[in-house]
């Protein structure tokens, strides 16, 4: 609530208050006002590094990942043992997730229809970004 | 005294990098970004740096390399470097807490207030963290003047031993010397190709040659500011961190056309569409201009009749407003447009420019106060608009609607990062 400061007819000082205020109970839900939710803030932790990918085919249904589907990526991340990631593979993109079994990495489908993959040698292999959430239009 | 140390970092062929960023395809093959209108050479990867083709060539005398090579080509998108640019200084920000953005690729970070016991490692740091986040490959130097640490980055970029980061204190004379005489002149910090001809011709062809150079002599041949750029690369700092560039000295809006211009019509068109830009920038520095040159030109790589001038126009009363300037710009078209020619370019220059807070007005010039202040107060609710929903959503009648004279891009990428409607698609 604002006040403000005048001058009554007889000089003297006169608080006004600048809401209306209406007969009966004071609307104390006010009190416990807030901000609205930001998305931005939820959903995106390192903003230089996050990048929005959209998805086509559905060779990660399983988990989630749709034809359709955007997905959040955040390049600051380092991925952990079974993270879902944006990787770089022989001139292509490709969305799976990674799996460390002893010394070696695989790129894990998450659809019966594919195939694991096994990074060798000889492999362009280089981590793009890790996923951190994926958005989906329902309606 | 108390030593600064400056850590330059430059993004390596930043327009070309961040291509690479969403385009694996192009990873290991010569790449090269076009200017606008898909004019010239403005940016290329390493390969194509290595057939030989120099930045500013015209694409059209590239045709031929291209085939041969096979180089993806690009139309510059300026939208994209922005943002990719935006997000490689933000990064910056977590090394340093004093930090000059000098340029869309090039930042110079203070590393003074920092405890740091190696700065190699630092800027190691700062390069492997910048490409993680972003994707973008950048070189690091450092060194106790601007002028060595821009020496240091060439350095750097030369010889592939130093992988990126160079730090330059930590030489003795001896050893900074050995390296100062294998660069040439004119990558020096504030020297252009002609002095450096100049210098050539008296025998200082190496940085070494310039750092030992006579200073009255420099000083009597390249002004003081050649004298600062000598004192710089002998370790003793002239130029300090500018945190808050100083207000442009001079505005510039042009571009080239599309499609050949030849009707007056259009050309009032452009010259007011570019004021409009140039202004709109003016106000945004909160500034006033009191001079605006406009010029035009035909295509020089054309066999055709050939025409190019430009009209000063000094005008009475400083001003920021599109309105007063556009009037004044299509005043100078006036004076310079003939009939016959295909133009090529136009553009327009706004000079005179002060603060707004300090303009000089004119004694014999009636001056309308609350008129001005109601065409000041309309231009700022203009620009507002346009800020919130896209440039050119309000503009004057003079800028018109067709533009046939827009720019020709025809090789643009998408904008990955900045249009929803345009995200990377990934085949999953």
């Amino acid at each position: 609530m604002h006040t403000l400061n005048t001058k009554s007819k007889k000089g003297m000082k006169v608080n006004l208050y600048t809401s209306t205020i209406s007969a009966g109970f004071p609307n104390s839900a006010n009190d416990y006002a807030q901000e609205n939710i930001d998305m931005n803030e939820f959903l995106i932790k390192h903003a230089a590094a996050t990048f929005l990918v959209k998805v086509k085919g559905n060779s990660m249904k399983e988990s989630g990942i749709c034809d359709g589907d955007i997905l959040i990526v955040d390049r600051s991340l380092n991925p952990s043992n079974n993270s879902i990631i944006v990787a770089f593979l022989d001139g292509e993109f490709t969305v799976k997730k990674l799996r460390r079994i002893g010394r070696n990495l695989y790129l894990i489908p998450e659809n019966k229809n594919y195939q694991v993959l096994k990074i060798t040698r000889d492999m362009d292999f280089q981590i793009w970004g890790v996923v951190t959430f994926v958005i989906k239009r329902l309606a | 005294m108390k030593r600064t140390t400056f850590a330059l970092i430059d993004c390596n062929n930043f327009f070309v990098s961040c291509e690479r960023v969403f385009n694996p395809k192009i990873w290991n093959k010569p790449v090269m970004v076009l200017s606008n209108n898909d004019g010239c050479v403005v940016a290329r990867s390493n390969e194509v740096k290595a057939i030989g083709i120099k930045m500013g060539t015209p694409a059209f005398k590239c045709k031929d390399l291209i085939k041969k090579y096979n180089i993806q080509v690009f139309s510059s998108n300026y939208t994209l470097y922005a943002d990719m640019s935006n997000r490689v200084m933000e990064c910056l920000k977590q090394f340093a807490s004093d930090i000059e953005i000098y340029s869309i690729d090039e930042a110079f970070l203070s590393l003074d207030n920092i405890y740091i016991k190696d700065f190699q490692k630092y800027g190691l740091l700062i390069k492997n963290k910048i490409y993680k986040w972003t994707g973008i490959p950048v070189s690091v130097g450092i060194a106790y003047t601007k002028g060595l640490a821009k020496i240091a980055l060439k350095i750097v970029k030369k010889d592939p031993q130093y992988k990126g980061v160079l730090d330059f204190t930590k030489f003795n004379r001896e050893e900074a010397d050995n390296l100062l005489q294998e660069i040439d002149v004119i990558d020096i910090w504030g020297i252009g190709p002609a002095h450096s001809k100049k210098l050539k011709t008296y025998g200082i062809n190496t940085v070494k040659d310039f750092k030992y150079a006579n200073t009255n002599w420099i000083k009597k041949n390249l002004t003081v500011m050649g004298e600062r750029c000598a004192l710089e690369l002998n370790g003793i700092p002239c130029f300090e961190l500018e945190e808050f560039p100083a207000p442009q000295k001079g505005i510039c809006s042009s571009r080239s056309f599309g499609y050949p211009v030849v009707k007056k019509d259009d050309m009032e068109e452009a010259v007011a569409s570019y004021t409009a830009i140039a202004s709109e920038k003016l106000r945004s520095q909160k500034s006033y201009a009191n001079i605006i040159i406009v010029f035009i030109k035909t295509n020089r790589f054309k066999k055709e009749p050939q025409y190019a001038n430009a009209a000063y126009v000094k005008m009475i009363e400083p001003t920021s407003s599109t309105i007063d300037l556009t009037k004044y710009a299509l005043i100078g078209l006036e004076k310079v447009f003939k009939k016959g020619y295909r133009y090529k370019k136009c553009g327009v220059i706004l000079e005179g420019i002060q603060p707004s807070d300090r303009i000089q007005l004119n004694m014999f010039n009636f001056y309308n106060h609350k008129q001005k202040q109601k065409e000041n107060k309309l231009m700022l609710y203009i620009d507002s608009i346009n800020k919130q929903w896209g440039r050119g959503i309000i503009k004057l009648a003079s800028e018109g609607t067709k533009k046939t004279w827009s720019m020709k891009r025809y090789r643009l990428s998408k904008r990955f990062t900045t249009e929803i409607s345009e995200i990377l698609e990934i085949e999953v």
